[in-house]
């Protein structure tokens, strides 16, 4: 980094902060789903799954290109990140209706149309989960670019 | 360097935020259901239970139990071995919770066995046997039967026993105290009212010991 001119330095730092946020929220949501899953043992449905699985490798990716930073650990991340939140958004109009339960992968155990969580009359997890993956990509492709101006 | 302390103290924080939630929400829920119990102490044992041991017993153990259930199977003979190294100190309560697909033919099953005075016996059967008559969670009617014969029952008058409307009442109000006292899974033991902390040998043995102490005299 010393080799460095001041200005690229300190994109490359708005840069690392941004993954690092990028991080946080996933991990926060990772320990939110374990949460949800494993101390309150609430039953994670099909959709939960999906999520979950582009959820949790980001919490281990990202560190990887945190130390030493790698910008092109966005590249690498973006693609969980988004696919996450396409199944995020499918749940999310699941509960709210507007795809009917029947085109849904969930045949038995929990239905994905169940809402085991309602917080102050909207906050549901499908909700948090759709937020935390928008929040991740808007700040991958903030430092991505950032990076590379 | 900054920049590792800053991921450190937040992995940590994180990790720290997670495990004190677990701590507040269990030990809220050992509160809970524990009031749960106390409130409705008249749906923890109803006089159409089978019970073993004596009735004055000073400890009074009541499971939940579905015969189908792998766990049930597995605890019936722990519970047995407290009950025999405390002899006429234990007393055992069953209340049925077929959860399984299925299920609650086999209790009625049972009950009819307990007409003719062979409930433990026919349980005990049943439950040694469980592997074969409720493959992959499921158990089925026909494949029950043979387990039970060699046990003196008379299996016909069984078979008509079994649809009794009386033995689907018992069942049916045994459903409806599991739900209210939130009994989910099972087994789910109370040991003299109280529900275990976590489930488990080890917390059910410290509950258990503990009511005996408590109640020696």
């Amino acid at each position: 980094m010393s080799t460095m001119q001041p200005s690229a330095r300190m994109r490359n730092e708005t840069a690392w902060t941004l993954i690092f946020a990028a991080w946080l929220v996933a991990s926060a949501s990772t320990l939110g789903a374990l949460f949800f899953g494993e101390v309150m043992q609430l039953p994670p449905c099909v959709l939960c799954w999906y999520q979950r699985i582009f959820m949790f490798p980001l919490v281990l990716i990202l560190p990887v290109g945190l130390f030493p930073f790698d910008r092109k650990v966005v590249r690498y991340a973006l693609p969980l990140a988004v696919l996450g939140w396409l199944f995020a958004v499918f749940h999310l109009l699941l509960i709210a209706g507007a795809i009917p339960e029947s085109i849904t992968p969930c045949t038995q155990g929990v239905p994905c149309s169940e809402k085991l969580i309602d917080w102050f009359g909207f906050v549901t997890i499908p909700l948090l989960s759709t937020v935390a993956f928008s929040t991740i990509i808007v700040l991958f492709v903030r430092a991505y670019f950032r990076g590379s101006e | 360097m900054k920049q590792k302390t800053l991921f450190i103290v937040a992995a940590v924080g994180l990790l720290l935020v997670f495990l004190l939630g677990t701590l507040v929400y269990k030990s809220e829920r050992i509160d809970q259901s524990a009031q749960l119990a106390e409130r409705n102490r008249e749906n923890l044992v109803r006089f159409h239970s089978p019970a073993l041991g004596r009735a004055d017993a000073p400890v009074v153990i009541v499971e939940f139990l579905d015969p189908a259930c792998e766990t049930c199977r597995a605890f019936y003979p722990l519970v047995k071995a407290m009950m025999a190294a405390n002899p006429d100190r234990i007393r055992l309560v069953l209340r049925y919770a077929p959860f399984h697909n299925g299920s609650d033919k086999v209790v009625a099953v049972l009950e009819a066995a307990r007409k003719q005075g062979k409930f433990w016996p026919a349980l005990e059967a049943l439950l040694a046997a469980q592997a074969d008559w409720a493959p992959h969670h499921t158990a089925q009617m026909a494949l029950v039967w043979r387990h039970l014969e060699g046990l003196g029952l008379n299996l016909g008058q069984m078979r008509a026993d079994m649809v009794a409307p009386e033995i689907a009442r018992v069942i049916a109000q045994d459903l409806d105290d599991a739900r209210v006292l939130n009994v989910t899974k099972t087994p789910e033991f109370f040991v003299n009212g109280k529900p275990l902390p976590t489930f488990g040998y080890e917390p059910l043995k410290a509950l258990v010991d503990e009511a005996l102490t408590s109640t020696k005299r």
